[in-house]
């Protein structure tokens, strides 16, 4: 079915509620850098990406690395959305024995590309599909979720200059530019800024996008599609903890779940979802 | 033809050049490809030779990507760079998803020579054989090294191989066969099994025929595959002679020495010497008196084969043997 943008808001919102839900029966995880991401792995799973939750291995489908590993709650959510495996087990999130693993594990779980949750690698590892598509010939394309404090790890530029060097116009790339990190701000830990002008350095196609408008981030998509020459990456200014009050903007829900009153007002916040009432 | 000098990555430039024809095969290099030889592929298949820059994680990130896109990535560099640099790389990128990526490095071990010891990898075995999923191969000259690298090509899953700069002497012929994780008698012999990987297999040899004059009767073993280890032939060889000694281009630390100790400890508890570097780095020098000088020889195998003879027959410490090392110790 083809989603328009209300209907990929309201998944934007069920995403977020997965991911609060899971979090909290699991008791950790990472909530906030997953709830930054949540529209655009909507817009990503339900509109923009071509694939099969009934065919996980299909060869033309698009790729998607999430770099930043640690927002598995939130891929985890938008897969089993899409339905390759039932939400139910959303619910077994870092228990023993689970296939949804505190960091996305290759060949475990269906439609998990890439194994990662060592910051700083996913965009080498979307290089190298990206390339082996160009060289094959094939259309599909590659996308990779990077998070902002991530790209602090030098091994982000060295990819940035392959993608540039190999002319990786198949290959978008997303910033969750939600400038928290663990120990707090990125640019009082180890500045970004000037983001953009970095990458434009590198030779990459820059896109600059509100995070949570979901109208923007199709539009991005749409453009970044459309290059002949060069990677695109697409900076998404976002909100850590986005969709409840008292995450957003919280760096201490970068790796803190809520406590059961908190994930009642949290589920409030976010409401039951047309779709489910 | 044997007793030839041949450098490793030589017949491994050959053998990627003979794979080319195998369209699936791609070859990534850190700006050494001359060095490495990987060129020999770039001159055949230039569309699928990649140029990764200095940049080894990357590469290894990239190697990746393709892996899981259905090519067979072979990455190339010195052993120091592809197996230090990148280690953690290869861990979450390579190992931990069984990618069917190739580690093949040069420029192993101390024989790298005038380079020094920012250059010597004398640790790699050690923290490669440390990961699960990897296999790990020292082939024992360049013959083995073609055909190690054949066998690699058709193994589906990560691999490290580490090969030589410098020529050395081959022992193997020239269309020598080569099966992954199976150990290669090289000598049959029942007072001491000399167990030797890379080119320490061919000092093996010599030192064996050095002890036979002697009176000594040595087991000589190839182990080119060092994981997974093929205990079943050090189980059988020491069945027979009932001590070892090993002799690695490597750090007595985690390396050959380590795996054979680990597991005759458990199952046929034996002396075993180990025969490599001492806890210590390299330095600049001509191969060869480097190799003197940090105890890589033939004597000093011969020497410890002699030791380990002796050590068999002492069943337990003397408590006479216990305070001569204590004093050893004080006085050190």
């Amino acid at each position: 079915m083809e989603y328009g943008i209300a209907e990929l808001e309201v998944k934007a919102r069920l995403l977020r509620r997965d991911v609060i839900e899971m979090t909290s029966e699991a008791n950790s995880g990472h909530p906030g850098g997953s709830l930054s991401s949540a529209d655009l792995m909507a817009a990503l799973y339900f509109k923009v990406m071509r694939h099969d939750p009934c065919d996980p291995q299909w060869e033309g489908r698009d790729r998607f690395i999430l770099s930043k590993g640690h927002a598995a709650p939130v891929l985890y959510a938008a897969l089993a959305e899409s339905g390759y495996f039932p939400r139910a087990e959303l619910l077994t999130l870092r228990n023993i024995g689970t296939r949804l693993q505190g960091h996305p594990v290759r060949g475990k779980l269906p439609g998990v590309e890439m194994s990662t949750g060592s910051l700083g690698q996913g965009l080498s590892m979307a290089c190298g599909m990206a390339l082996a598509a160009k060289m094959d010939g094939k259309a599909h394309r590659v996308f990779c979720l990077l998070g902002d404090g991530e790209l602090q790890s030098g091994q982000n530029w060295e990819a940035a200059m392959f993608a540039r060097h190999h002319g990786l116009s198949n290959l978008t790339a997303f910033v969750d530019r939600n400038r928290l990190q663990i120990n707090g701000d990125t640019e009082k830990n180890l500045s970004l800024d000037p983001l953009p002008d970095k990458w434009h350095a590198f030779g990459w196609n820059v896109i600059i996008i509100n995070g949570h408008d979901m109208a923007q981030i199709v539009g991005a998509c749409e453009k970044a599609s459309k290059s002949q020459k060069n990677p695109t990456v697409i900076i998404m200014k976002t909100v850590k903890g986005k969709g409840v009050s008292f995450m957003e903007n919280n760096p201490e829900f970068h790796g803190k779940v809520c406590k059961p009153d908190e994930l009642c007002c949290a589920i409030d916040e976010l409401g039951r979802p047309p779709c489910d009432e | 033809m044997t007793n030839e000098e041949l450098a490793q990555r030589d017949y491994y430039g050959k053998a990627l050049a003979d794979l080319a024809s195998d369209a699936r095969i791609v070859v990534l290099d850190a700006d050494l490809a001359e060095s490495t030889k990987t060129s020999e592929f770039r001159k055949v298949a230039p569309e699928r030779f990649i140029e990764a820059g200095i940049a080894e994680q990357d590469m290894i990130g990239v190697a990746a990507g393709l892996a899981a896109s259905g090519k067979i990535a072979f990455a190339s560099t010195f052993a120091v760079f592809g197996s230090g640099r990148c280690w953690e790389q290869i861990r979450l990128a390579v190992a931990y998803p069984r990618l069917n990526v190739k580690i093949v490095t040069t420029h192993s071990g101390i024989s790298v020579g005038e380079d020094g010891a920012s250059h010597q990898a004398l640790e790699d075995i050690a923290i490669m054989r440390a990961l699960p999923n990897m296999t790990v191969i020292s082939p024992a000259d360049a013959h083995e090294a073609y055909a190690a690298t054949k066998a690699i090509a058709a193994y589906d899953g990560p691999v490290y191989m580490r090969l030589g700069r410098a020529k050395f002497r081959t022992i193997l012929p020239e269309d020598a066969e080569f099966t992954i994780g199976k150990a290669r008698v090289m000598r049959e012999g029942k007072d001491v099994t000399l167990i030797g990987t890379g080119q320490m297999v061919s000092l093996c040899l010599r030192a064996a025929e050095d002890l036979a004059g002697d009176g000594i009767d040595a087991e000589v073993l190839n182990m080119s595959t060092i994981k997974p280890l093929d205990t079943l032939a050090i189980y059988e060889s020491l069945s027979k002679t009932g001590c070892a000694v090993t002799a690695e281009e490597h750090s007595v630390i985690g390396g050959l020495g380590s795996a054979v100790s680990e597991f005759l400890s458990q199952e046929l508890p034996s002396p075993v010497i180990r025969v490599g570097t001492l806890d210590t780095f390299g330095e600049s020098g001509a191969p060869a008196a480097l190799m003197e000088k940090y105890g890589l020889t033939a004597e000093k195998i011969k020497e410890s084969a002699v030791r380990a003879i002796q050590m068999k027959n002492v069943r337990a410490p003397p408590k006479k043997a216990v305070a001569r090392k204590k004093k050893k110790e004080v006085e050190q």
